[in-house]
């Protein structure tokens, strides 16, 4: 748990700015959540404290409906003396709606102003913080092989559940999706056919092994886990979204301490460094494509 | 005075480039609480929305980004392919699964904001052929907020106000051109002591 975030058990701050705005959610509902997070936290060692709220709760009432669970103390209960429950109310909680090539623009645009700046290493080692069931990783694959840099790239995909990983490792994508898939690959600058590289089988899409075959896909939580080292690039879309600011900030730190000099950093769409702590550590490179580089 | 209301939050699908023009166009440049809104728009919508009705509009019109606080006078849109939802003082995105199909979704943002603020927000359901928002409008109600749904007969499609109307009982039922005064007007509510 070293190098682990932390968050007060109560924040006294959010409880007073809630008072202020008469907020919705009753004082016992508040304290019931509070209660529910400090539990998986202090049981399980995942820690949702600071995480965006209103999505979050979002998440939770969804699995209390699912689970036919009434009150949030019940679900409390069952975390804390049930055994599989915490693993269902993990995969609910985090979010795993992915696409391959999601914003094609911005990888249109990362062919156009990243790639000629990895050329000049001899080797590149990136980082997909966050990558779910893994269709963004494969299709980074795709376009550093297109590029002629797959070869010497070593990309690590990290997400805090594991199970995601593992339909990661097996890079097989449902193929009513492909369609979808095509038409986003060719807006983000695809040289080939997006068919080249799956084969469908049933109504699974499998992507050639040799697109993993420099990828490790590994566990580790932005919450709560250390830093790598020595990144040129790191890719962490649609992510810091879920996280609360003080969290945002804690993983911008974490990036800022595994980049090698002059990394670049790649968020998502509408995500960006204004409102952090570290907007004056980064230009950026397509500021439209939230596309950054270091400073030093 | 503490004001009653800290938010107003709306909701339209098809018809609602118009009738949020001559919504917005009928509020002051100071208009005192902040505005969030979802218009149903495909994934690959530019921002001409949001340049369009901010060419309408005194109060200037943000497409929302993630974690951007919340401030008035202020507008801000829901990007397409995200969901908008209400902090305490900020917007949240996310990209969770579309709701009925629509990402952003109306109730995603009613219920959010239903949670966050409870008693202090306004739920303006406009034009719109589908059913989303009455589940947010409902659970705004529940909350004690205020709860103001188009005419449906002022409306160019009708069927979403009227799902509204038929499922809830608003405190409102105005058309178009009236809405605008209303708000103005619940916004210099003071909160009963």
């Amino acid at each position: 748990m070293a190098g682990s975030y932390q968050s007060g058990d109560i924040d006294s701050a959010s409880e007073a700015r809630a008072q202020r705005f008469n907020a919705g959610t009753s004082e016992l509902e508040r304290l019931e959540m509070d209660l529910l997070l400090l539990a998986i936290y202090r049981h399980h060692g995942f820690d949702f404290r600071s995480y965006a709220p209103a999505s979050l709760h979002r998440r939770i009432r969804k699995h209390m409906e699912s689970a036919h669970v009434t009150t949030i103390s019940r679900l409390t209960e069952l975390i804390l003396h049930e055994p599989t429950a915490l693993q269902r109310l993990l995969h609910d909680l985090s979010v795993n709606v992915t696409a391959m090539f999601r914003d094609p623009s911005f990888f249109a645009e990362f062919r156009k102003s990243v790639v000629p700046l990895l050329r000049t290493y001899p080797t590149v080692r990136i980082w997909h913080a966050g990558c779910s069931t893994g269709e963004e990783v494969y299709a980074m694959s795709i376009l550093l092989e297109e590029e002629g840099l797959y070869d010497r790239c070593r990309i690590y995909a990290t997400d805090m559940d594991s199970t995601v990983l593992d339909h990661a490792r097996q890079g097989i994508f449902p193929v009513s999706r492909m369609k979808e898939y095509t038409a986003n690959y060719f807006l983000g600058g695809g040289k080939r056919s997006l068919s080249d590289y799956f084969t469908a089988k049933y109504d699974g899409a499998l992507f050639a092994p040799r697109l993993a075959k420099n990828v490790l896909f590994t566990q580790h939580n932005l919450a709560m886990d250390r830093g790598f080292s020595e990144f040129n690039v790191i890719v962490c879309r649609n992510v810091l979204i879920y996280f609360d600011r003080a969290l945002k900030d804690h993983t911008l730190g974490l990036f800022a301490e595994s980049f090698a000099t002059l990394g670049v950093l790649c968020l998502g769409r509408k995500e960006s460094l204004r409102f952090t702590a570290f907007e004056d550590d980064f230009s950026a490179l397509s500021a439209r494509e939230r596309i950054y580089r270091r400073n030093k | 005075m503490i004001a009653r209301y800290n938010l107003v939050v709306m909701g339209t699908s098809t018809g609602g480039l118009h009738a949020l023009t001559r919504l917005l166009s009928g509020l002051p440049a100071n208009f005192p609480l902040p505005i969030a809104i979802v218009q149903h728009r495909s994934r690959d919508s530019d921002e001409r929305l949001s340049l369009l009705l901010g060419g309408a509009s005194l109060v200037p019109v943000y497409e929302a980004e993630d974690k951007q606080p919340l401030q008035s006078p202020g507008v801000y849109l829901g990007p397409p392919d995200y969901h908008l939802l209400i902090e305490l003082d900020s917007v949240a995105l996310s990209t969770e699964e579309p709701v009925a199909y629509s990402r952003p979704s109306i109730d995603v943002l009613f219920e959010s904001a239903a949670y966050s603020r409870g008693s202090g927000v306004i739920g303006v359901l406009l034009t719109g052929a589908n059913q989303d928002g009455t589940r947010g409008l409902q659970r705004i109600k529940e909350r004690g907020g205020y709860v103001i749904v188009q005419n449906p007969d002022s409306a160019e499609s009708a069927f979403m106000p009227k799902h509204a109307v038929k499922n809830l009982l608003p405190d409102r039922v105005l058309n178009l051109e009236q809405i605008a005064a209303e708000l103005i007007t619940r916004a210099s509510e003071a909160r009963p002591t």
